[in-house]
């Protein structure tokens, strides 16, 4: 086992190719196929130097066919390989909505057997892309049963649950946001180091409230407590890594410690993670809630191409730090 | 022998081989009437908790493509597909629990006829959506390929889903990456309620020409002609020669579902069709064997009822079983 102190400084996009690499090396079942990814190492980077080491059956070019490519997956899977198929951008995962809900979700209902299979897709605003390749759709799948939903916010997490979602018999839809792909941190060395699915983990420990955050959101978070910090106000940031399974344990754990709630996200509040966090706060601890639920999310508005806009659109640090002031009653 | 090969597919060319492929491909399709002809039986008992769609009438498609594959071979089935299943090797008895809702079912009497899979001998799931088993078989055909092996995926589908995008997604890429995938339209003539002359421009059995697949129409009520046809495209592509397309040409006997009248058919039509009966063509050549066969079908079908009847219906403490690998 690698000890916790070997570390190396990595960017998310790093740490998502070093277990891409990892469990390629590990199990030969393990391809990868989608768009763009194998020449060109994928239209970010995420994926280059793998096709020149496990060459072209197991990292492969699809044409663009995302239904089929979800297909590639579930049939592979069904038949020994453990695939991991690339949807671009999260958008493009609604033409392959059937092979995702109707199918790989409902395998092993229908058979009892396993389906190896890692959904692996870029989420959120943070380049000039628009309406149709910005946009987190997390909460529609985490509603599907026989679906995991993993959406890590560091390159720790990127590569330590990645690793685990490979290795996993179900299906793992696996959220890699776009905005954090140069962001670094440390990341363990070695292909031992695997981060539990389903598994919430405390940023940042508090008193006063209690902040769910996802996504980049969970930087931005950690930045508003720091601020809060200054003013007295004692904030818990809770990533919980996992949408589906949701650590629920852990979320009421918190919010019975601090009585308040803020959950802050990039997708849009309707329907939405937020709502669900919100839900099982007031079903599992409403009584000990000394404020009503603060949800930090986009308007109910579409993704602007230009990135000064689609930032002013998403949640920043100040909308955390105004989300905790409300869940205060400041 | 290769593990798992068929009879047929090992001795199909010797003139005893051919009659006992004969014999064989003959009891299956009677076997698959005869379920069929059970269950609906049974649906008009109350018995049946979801919707049936019979395939009789369309047996030889299913039983002569079937008769050339080995059980590591994969098929994807439709949601009409009783006789997918039991042509690639599915247990009468626990089919026939499925439909009836019973525990031993294949997907614990939850799913019925649409919603199996079984994986064990290779038939990776009928499908309640039309079209949806044409990716999964691109998918399968891929792993076969990755990972070194000649078996090959058997993909049928109706008429209906060549109207399908995945459709043409998949020809591409079977024909791209030369996958070991034989396409089979089983064409029926009818698109759920509607005649196919509403659905389909042009002709199916060309649709693969413009990326290099060899496509074939074949007298889809004839086993042998089906049987041949899918064992050509078999071996071409056990030996990497890549997908091929057969437009299998057969009749829907009842409606689309169990229940539906089919009034939107003159009964002209479907006399012509029944006279063409793959069964009845198939009985010719095996002589006084025949009836014995017709004998040991009944007693297998009189069985496998028997044995679902006598599982136990399926209750809700069963539903949250198989989710997830830890459920």
């Amino acid at each position: 086992m690698t000890t916790a102190t070997e570390t190396r400084s990595l960017k998310f996009w790093q740490g998502i190719n070093q277990a891409l690499t990892e469990e390629m090396e590990r199990d030969e079942r393990v391809v990868l196929v989608g768009e763009d990814v194998a020449r060109p190492g994928g239209p970010y980077g995420v994926t280059r130097g793998l096709l020149d080491k496990f060459g072209d059956v197991r990292v492969r070019d699809t044409p663009i066919s995302e239904a089929v490519l979800v297909g590639l997956g579930v049939g592979g899977g069904a038949v020994g390989l453990r695939p991991i198929v690339e949807i671009m951008f999260f958008d493009f995962a609604m033409i392959a909505m059937d092979q995702i809900v109707n199918q790989a979700a409902k395998y092993r209902y229908f058979s009892g057997a396993s389906l190896p299979l890692v959904i692996r897709t870029m989420a959120g605003a943070g380049g000039p892309n628009g309406a149709q390749h910005s946009q987190n759709f997390e909460a529609w799948y985490s509603a599907v049963p026989g679906l995991k939903v993993v959406m890590p916010s560091n390159s720790a997490d990127a590569k330590g649950l990645l690793k685990a979602a490979i290795r996993d018999d179900d299906p793992v839809l696996f959220i890699e946001t776009l905005g954090l792909l140069p962001v670094r941190c440390d990341v363990p060395v070695g292909e031992d180091y695997v981060e539990p699915i389903g598994v919430a983990k405390v940023r940042r420990s508090g008193d006063d409230v209690t902040v769910v955050a996802i996504g980049r959101q969970v930087d931005r978070s950690l930045e508003a407590a720091e601020r809060l910090a200054e003013e007295g106000v004692s904030v818990e940031v809770l990533d919980p890594r996992t949408l589906s399974p949701l650590d629920t344990d852990a979320i009421v754990e918190s919010v019975r410690r601090t009585g308040r709630l803020v959950v802050a996200q990039e997708a849009t509040s309707p329907y939405s993670f937020a709502a669900e966090v919100c839900a099982v706060a007031a079903e599992s601890c409403l009584s000990e809630l000394r404020s009503p639920p603060v949800r930090v999310t986009s308007p109910f508005i579409n993704v602007p191409t230009p990135v000064p806009l689609a930032e002013a659109r998403a949640p920043g640090v100040e909308d955390v730090i105004e989300g905790v002031r409300r869940a205060m009653g400041a | 022998m290769p593990d798992g090969a068929s009879t047929a597919e090992v001795d199909g060319r010797g003139s005893a081989g051919t009659q006992r492929a004969a014999h064989e491909r003959y009891r299956m399709m009677r076997l698959s009437r005869r379920f069929e002809e059970t269950m609906h039986d049974q649906f008009g008992d109350g018995q049946v908790p979801g919707p049936l769609h019979l395939s009789i009438g369309q047996e030889a498609v299913a039983v002569g493509a079937c008769s050339v594959l080995r059980k590591t071979d994969a098929v994807l089935s439709t949601h009409r597909g009783h006789h997918h299943c039991l042509a690639k090797g599915a247990s009468p008895d626990r089919m026939m629990a499925e439909l009836l809702g019973r525990a031993d079912g294949y997907s614990r009497g939850r799913g019925g006829s649409m919603h199996v899979a079984i994986p064990e001998i290779g038939l990776l799931g009928t499908n309640g959506i039309v079209g949806a088993g044409i990716p999964i078989a691109a998918g399968a055909a891929y792993g076969m390929q990755a990972q070194g092996r000649d078996d090959v995926t058997v993909c049928f589908f109706g008429e209906g889903a060549t109207g399908t995008g995945v459709f043409g997604e998949a020809l591409n890429i079977a024909a791209l990456w030369s996958l070991p995938l034989i396409f089979i339209c089983e064409n029926n003539q009818y698109v759920e309620l509607t005649p196919q002359h509403l659905h389909i421009a042009g002709e199916i059995w060309t649709r693969g020409d413009s990326y290099g697949i060899p496509g074939q129409r074949v007298d889809g009520n004839d086993v042998d002609a089906v049987a041949d046809a899918v064992g050509s495209a078999v071996a071409r592509a056990r030996a990497g020669g890549g997908p091929t397309l057969i437009e299998a040409v057969t009749y829907r006997w009842f409606g689309h579902y169990a229940g539906d009248r089919a009034a939107y058919r003159v009964e002209e039509e479907v006399r012509e069709w029944r006279e063409r009966d793959p069964l009845i063509r198939a009985r010719a050549a095996l002589g006084d064997d025949a009836d014995a066969i017709d004998a040991e079908v009944e007693q297998q079908i009189e069985a496998a009822l028997a044995f679902a009847q006598q599982s136990p219906l399926t209750g809700p403490d069963a539903l949250a079983i198989d989710h997830y690998a830890q459920s």
